[in-house]
């Protein structure tokens, strides 16, 4: 069952792009053998193996927990450890490095503005009175409370999300559904106070409000995080605040 | 050692199956916008007594009025079903540890809609 | 603290939404296509009986005004989407200042 193809290749279309040459980026075509368990992170080990040791791109586990080797797979972003040939053959497979990010080289692209957002809606747990000391014990939580933001704590910032979302594609600017996500996941969080702190970069023009709900970083997202409901949540939640501050100004900040 | 940035097409709508139909759940808006604009019509020429209204009610009846209501509805039930299939996701209801299963809201909204529409029918059509 | 203002747009947009969810495809059907065809009847009488309803009034009033803020909302998104972006502030001015006069002429006609 597993090489029911022997003597069959399948052909890769791969985005080629070197810096130093000040060239253009262009495709480069390699064939490789087809396997029926061979996923394409496996064709671009073979091609990097065999046949051209230039070849540039990011992996590390193969097995969808790094988040390390997401790629534009036929215009879709993907996890290229979890696409298997089998259903791309006979036809060729074109990869190309994830949409709306600059590309450092080939299929290697710069995410220093996914960690810049990340980092800022501060994904940690955020105490008012700061934490308190070890010896007096941990926060304690109930699974009901737990299952509250689970979901959202699956996270593996592999960016297929950004790459799907057109939003972020037009402008850069938006904090995006990832890191919304994970601002949803710790504002969730039974043991956590920092809502508001979040809600400085979440609730601001360049977090939720530009999301138009297209919903695709969902569909994308390998571990189901779910970022477009994340994100409606979050602007459910901050139009709640908002008439609070307009219609009861003296209430107090949450 | 410069980057290279792929700009965003500008027909990127085009390019997916799910964008193109993100686009027409979005553009439906346009043809719900009309026929309000249409029903605001309508209030008017009541207004105006029951000739006006009279013409108002055969003018609905030219082929060109008929297709129009007829694209416009088609594109306010890709509304109310792409409205409906995202509304379990701006609702996350838990029940202690377990979320309210997405088919339940929607299989809800189906119901009130169903219900919601007899009812305005009824009041409509009374006699 | 949130210092945008764009929940207010937001929430007219999703109650419109709603509204037009749940009433607009009877609207559209009943006056657009089942009357030409005959299936039902419309007499001015009839219709005029039930725009004395203050509740009614009330109805219509919902269906011009929500759906016309969820139709501006959109609008402007689309034109953003479609490359406008740097004319997103002037977009959102004449959106929803349409839906408001819209919403200002359903007033008019309704209770002047």
């Amino acid at each position: 069952m597993a090489n029911n193809a022997p003597n069959g290749t399948i052909r890769l279309e791969i985005f080629r792009y070197s810096p130093d040459k000040g060239e253009e980026p262009k495709f480069q075509t390699y064939e490789v053998p087809f396997r029926e368990d061979w996923v394409v992170l496996d064709a671009i080990n073979y091609i990097k193996d065999e046949l051209d040791g230039t070849l540039t791109y990011r992996w590390s586990c193969r097995m969808g927990v790094c988040g390390s080797c997401g790629m534009m797979v036929n215009g879709i972003p993907k996890l290229s450890c979890s696409a298997f040939l089998r259903d791309y053959y006979p036809n060729t497979i074109r990869v190309e490095p994830l949409a709306n990010f600059p590309v450092t080289r080939d299929l290697v692209i710069q995410l220093d503005d996914f960690i810049g957002k990340l980092k800022s809606i501060q994904p940690w747990i955020i105490r008012k009175d700061g934490e308190k000391p070890v010896s007096e014990g941990e926060y304690l939580q109930s699974p009901a409370e737990h299952a509250r933001f689970k979901d959202f704590s699956m996270c593996i910032n592999c960016m297929l999300c950004y790459s799907a979302c057109p939003v972020y594609g037009l402008e850069t600017n938006f904090l995006g559904p990832a890191a919304i996500a994970l601002a949803q996941r710790y504002n969730l969080d039974s043991r956590d106070q920092g809502r508001s702190q979040r809600q400085e970069e979440v609730a601001s023009h360049e977090g939720i409000w530009q999301c138009t709900f297209v919903g695709e970083c969902s569909a994308v997202c390998p571990k189901h995080v779910d970022p477009a409901a994340a994100i409606q949540q979050a602007k459910l939640s901050s139009t709640i605040d908002w008439f609070q501050e307009v219609l009861w100004p003296w209430g107090g900040k949450k | 050692m410069k980057p290279y940035i792929r700009p965003m097409p500008r027909d990127w709508w085009l390019q997916r199956l799910p964008y193109l139909s993100f686009m027409a759940r979005e553009v439906s808006s346009i043809f719900v916008a009309a026929y309000v604009v249409v029903f605001m019509v309508m209030l008017q020429r009541i207004s105006q007594g029951p000739e006006a209204y009279q013409t108002f009610l055969d003018s609905l009846q030219s082929s060109l009025a008929i297709l129009f209501h007829i694209v416009a509805l088609a594109f306010a039930l890709i509304h109310t079903l792409s409205w409906f299939s995202l509304t379990p996701k701006a609702m996350m209801l838990h029940i202690g540890e377990d979320r309210v299963p997405s088919g339940l809201i929607l299989g809800s909204h189906y119901v009130a809609w169903i219900a919601i529409s007899a009812f305005v029918a009824w009041m409509i059509l009374k006699s | 603290m949130a210092k945008s203002n764009e929940p207010i747009w937001w929430s007219l947009f999703s109650a419109g939404g709603v509204v037009a969810a749940f009433l607009i495809p009877l609207h559209i059907f009943l006056m657009g296509i089942a009357w030409p065809l005959g299936l039902v009847s419309l007499e001015f009488d009839k219709v005029q009986t039930l725009l004395a309803n203050p509740l009614v009034r009330l109805y219509c009033f919902m269906l011009i005004s929500l759906p016309l803020f969820h139709w501006a909302h959109r609008f402007r998104f689309i034109l953003v989407h479609l490359g406008l972006k740097s004319i997103n502030t002037l977009l959102a001015v004449l959106c929803y200042g349409a839906a408001i006069a819209g919403t200002v002429v359903a007033g008019v006609m309704l209770w002047a």
